[in-house]
């Protein structure tokens, strides 16, 4: 754990170094811990120190970067000797916006010492019992339980510097039986916040109530769709077309949808940054501060999120949404989004459909085709036919294939129960309620 | 290294644990790309570190850092003891990891030409001369190229007295052209999809794939989408997918569900499980007679090619299917030995800071002995797709969907048509059951995927993937929407 002032020395460091160039310095420090379960046991139970000292120089328009995890005084005038190098070899750059001038950032209080802190016995209390609750219904528990703390600091050459520690935790549990199985998961950046025992209740009644699935023929049907499978159509509509550089290349869903009714008018989606219900962080890690933005308002697509090179060619603002450099060719990405709640319970939900399907998760979605975010995947850990407002009996995994703009465009109601989902690679968080959609297509089903 | 390796073996034999192992590992990356004729990122990274693993109370633990010092080797070594043992208060199966190993040696990828080393203009210039050709097309949005190199040393010792070095080359790299218009986006790449093809190799391998001499081409065939007819809705048709979707087939449908830690059910909740059980272990058909499949990771080239695994044991070769019948796993000590056999040397770790995980080496499909020419002559009726675009597959590795970014119609032996936005859908044995032709030797290469995603924390591994052109018949084709 280092502190504001020891990273702020740190990264000065580099700028001794750096002969007066233009140049920035992010420093990244991980902390985490994971304990992984299988078969009811602790199959793997690993953790992890490690930081990142990112560089990137600037010389007359010439841009190099170099990354390190040495951070002694030969790594750094290592790193940056390279990055100086890197730059003097490339051409200038016509994109480069200069670097991010210094900035007020909000205080967002999102560490907590008891989750920095976890013990690793308490890990795996946690996960025993689940565990045993999965064996006493001759059932079969696997999953994650993890938590730990990341420290970002920006600074450059302009006197900018930022500095946010947050601490993190995720459970995810599935539940299997012979031919069932369940799922529940949440995240929060304080594990005690966690509900870990009811989310293994969670799973453990979706696998029991999975017994005996039956095969149906694929076709539309209405949906009912948990928090997690609202978590897979907001990351994917954000992956593929909530970025500037996507619009700015054609590339988007919103490309030909901008200002326009695209969706339902309930469908609010935004993106900020600095609210504690997700997983905050007050700036980009250029140093922006981050701001809130209407994505998608009344179902009529306001617009993507930016980072100062998109915004300089778009003739607009950074939006505080700059990526991680080792995804930042990707272009800006939202981070921490929400999706307005409704009022009605699951189960009123439920109550609600004629003949529908009850969804757990989606499962190992893809982009089929881009303008029209069309997605395939599958379903996973349970699907449940609803007859007449009732759950009739389970129904094996099957495949879609489905926009999910028009998904989002047949919505009829929004749950009130939500979930906050973390996804690792990306660390986007997601805030999402349970949703039912009028039609969904289903294109194929599995053994 | 080696002294700092032995305090933290001799420190987890002190603290009870019945087995440990430590590596170290140095990471050198180069990345390097370019868009519309500018350098998009240049960056050099890297990572130094070590991780310990060990077996204490019967359960693993595992705890890594940054920080190559004796006090930091006490207090890793401790904290891997901790967690193996809060691990075991939730136990589970006896870990039996069979015989001892104790490998030793160096080993090094067979390079000609250090990527590294080798002055970034030269680089910087190929990426340029390929952006300059793809330029000369009128009609694309985005022209991209990148260059990826990598140089990991890696020691490894256990406390049965193992102590290996080796240093992976690997050179990636290739151009993506997309043209966007008339509602499509349609995109072009190579030699591979998703950016680049990898092999472990040094810059000859950027120099042979010869990226100036193609980019004219795909440039002009990711205009030329825009136009096309799309593939057909719905049909059953014979389908000929070229070796790049191959191997991607191969490594989706073949390669997971051989991982025997899937099947053992250690990767249930995320990465899924298997649809190939233990008791299908020789006896279960898994393709036609003409499917064979291997996984090496001793052949050249191929990313999952070394000298040891990340538990010591040797590189060697595993028949997984010969004519269609299904004969064996990729294997860890421990997956093994629950079968009675010992490691085929499949344990991979992406980083000092990760655990090996049962990993895809170079997974195969060997050669026919079909010439493609005569291979599309043969077939009456059908569809050609090749460069993947689109992947998913259910998690018992049966139902999958994939869609490439070029077709074209087969009429009467020839190719006709252009066709976009190929798909295509079915299940994993019924699928290679139905494969009744493998091209030769002729058009084998090597293929690599250098961004699979298994495990929890995520691990990235770059596997390998010879391959050739195949042919299916009556195959599920033009499933859009």
């Amino acid at each position: 754990m280092i502190g504001s002032s020891e990273a702020q020395e740190l990264l000065q460091q580099v700028f001794k170094h750096s002969g007066g160039a233009q140049s920035e310095a992010l420093l990244i420090l991980d902390d985490s811990h994971l304990t992984r379960f299988a078969n009811n046991t602790i199959h793997q139970n690993v953790s992890e120190r490690n930081l990142n000292l990112v560089v990137r120089l600037i010389l007359g328009g010439q841009v190099g970067s170099a990354t390190t995890n040495r951070t002694d005084r030969v790594g750094i005038e290592q790193v940056v000797e390279l990055a100086r190098f890197n730059a003097q070899a490339s051409p200038p750059d016509p994109n480069f916006p200069g670097l991010a001038a210094p900035a007020e950032y909000k205080n967002v209080p999102a560490f907590d010492e008891l989750t920095a802190g976890y013990a690793p016995e308490a890990r795996a209390d946690a996960v025993g019992v689940v565990c045993r609750l999965a064996m006493e219904k001759s059932l079969n528990a696997s999953g994650a339980f993890s938590t730990g703390y990341r420290q970002v600091a920006v600074a450059n050459s302009q006197g900018l510097f930022a500095y946010f520690p947050g601490t993190h935790a995720d459970f995810q549990v599935t539940v299997m039986g012979a031919d069932s199985s369940g799922r529940a998961q949440a995240a929060d950046w304080r594990a005690a916040e966690i509900p870990t025992e009811s989310l293994g209740r969670e799973a453990i009644r979706k696998a029991e109530n999975g017994k005996q699935p039956r095969q149906i023929e694929p076709g539309e049907y209405a949906v009912v769709f948990d928090p997690y499978v609202t978590e897979d159509l907001i990351s994917m509509l954000s992956y593929h077309g909530m970025g500037a550089q996507m619009v700015l290349e054609g590339r988007s869903w919103m490309n030909d949808r901008l200002g326009k009714l695209a969706m339902h008018p309930l469908v609010q989606i935004w993106d900020d940054g600095c609210d504690l219900r997700g997983q905050p962080m007050p700036f980009d890690y250029e140093g922006v501060p981050k701001q809130r933005v209407e994505i998608v308002r009344d179902g009529v697509v306001i617009g993507p999120v930016y980072d100062r090179t998109t915004a300089r060619k778009a003739g607009a603002s950074s939006t505080g949404h700059a990526g991680a450099p080792n995804m930042r060719t990707l272009g800006p990405m939202a981070t921490n989004l929400f999706v307005a709640s409704g009022e009605k319970s699951t189960t009123e939900l439920i109550a609600s459909t004629k003949r529908g399907l009850y969804i757990t998760r989606f499962w190992y979605t893809r982009l089929v085709h881009p303008r029209d975010c069309v997605i395939t995947g599958m379903t996973r850990d349970g699907v449940f036919m609803i007859e007449n407002g009732e759950l009739t009996y389970p129904v094996k995994n099957l495949r879609f294939t489905q926009s999910y703009v028009q998904a989002l465009a047949d919505l009829e109601a929004l749950g009130s129960d939500t979930r906050l989902i973390t996804e690792e690679y990306s660390r986007q968080a997601c805030h999402v309620p349970a949703l039912k959609i009028n039609r969904f297509n289903f294109t194929g089903t599995t053994v | 290294m080696k002294d700092l390796m032995d305090r933290s073996l001799d420190f987890a034999r002190l603290r009870g644990a019945q087995y440990a192992d430590v590596r170290v590992v140095n990471n050198r990356t180069q990345n390097i790309a370019v868009r519309d004729g500018v350098v998009e990122s240049l960056n050099d990274a890297e990572t130094i570190g070590f991780g310990v693993r060990v077996l204490a109370d019967g359960a693993w633990g595992f705890a890594s850092s940054r920080d190559l010092t004796a006090e930091e080797s006490d207090r890793v070594t401790e904290l891997a003891v901790q967690l193996a043992r809060s691990a075991a208060r939730v136990p589970g199966q006896v870990v039996d990891l069979g015989p001892p190993v104790a490998s030793r040696g160096l080993y090094q990828t067979p390079i000609r030409i250090d990527p590294i080393r080798l002055p970034l203009e030269e680089k910087l210039g190929l990426l340029m001369a390929a952006d300059a050709e793809m330029a000369k097309v009128p009609g694309l949005r985005v022209r991209r190229g990148n260059l990826t190199f990598i140089r990991e040393q890696k020691w490894f010792a256990n406390t049965e007295g193992a102590f290996t070095e080796q240093t992976i080359y690997e050179t990636g790299g290739g151009i993506q052209a997309t043209a966007v218009g008339n509602g499509e986006v349609q995109s072009r790449s190579y030699p591979a999809s998703f950016g680049r093809q990898q092999v472990t190799a040094g810059w000859e391998a950027a120099q042979g794939w010869d990226l100036p001499g193609n980019a004219g081409r795909v440039a002009g065939e990711a205009v030329a989408l825009l136009t096309a007819d799309p593939c057909p809705s719905e049909i059953t048709t014979d389908l000929i997918l070229g070796g790049d979707q191959v191997a991607l087939q191969v490594h989706e449908s073949c390669g997971h569900p051989i991982e025997l830690d899937r099947v053992f059910g250690s990767e249930a909740a995320y990465a899924g499980t298997s649809f190939l059980t233990t008791e299908k272990l020789g006896t279960f058909r898994y393709g036609s007679e003409v499917v064979n499949l291997t996984a090496e990771s001793l052949r050249p080239l191929g990313l999952g090619t070394f000298g040891w695994d990340d538990e010591g044991v040797p590189a060697q070769s595993t028949p997984i299917v010969r004519n269609g019948l299904f004969l064996g796993y990729l294997m860890s000590r421990e997956t093994a030995t629950r079968l009675g056999m010992t490691s085929n040397g499949c344990m991979r770790a992406s980083g000092w800071n990760r655990i090996p995980l049962v990993r895809m080496t170079n997974v195969s499909l060997e050669p026919g002995t079909w010439d493609l020419q005569d291979l599309i002559a043969d077939t009456e009726d059908g569809v050609y797709m090749e460069t993947n675009r689109s992947w998913s597959i259910d998690d018992k590795r049966y139902n999958f969907q994939f869609g490439t970014e070029i077709g074209y119609e087969i009429k009467n032996g020839k190719l006709g048509r252009m066709l976009r936005n190929p798909t295509y859908t079915g299940i994993t044995p019924q699928f290679w059951n139905s494969c009744d032709a493998v091209c030769n030797a002729e058009h084998w290469v090597m293929w690599g995927t250098p961004n699979c995603g298994k495990g929890q924390p995520g691990q990235v591994a770059h596997t390998g993937h010879g391959a050739a052109p195949a042919r299916f018949r009556k195959i599920r084709v033009g499933v859009l929407k």
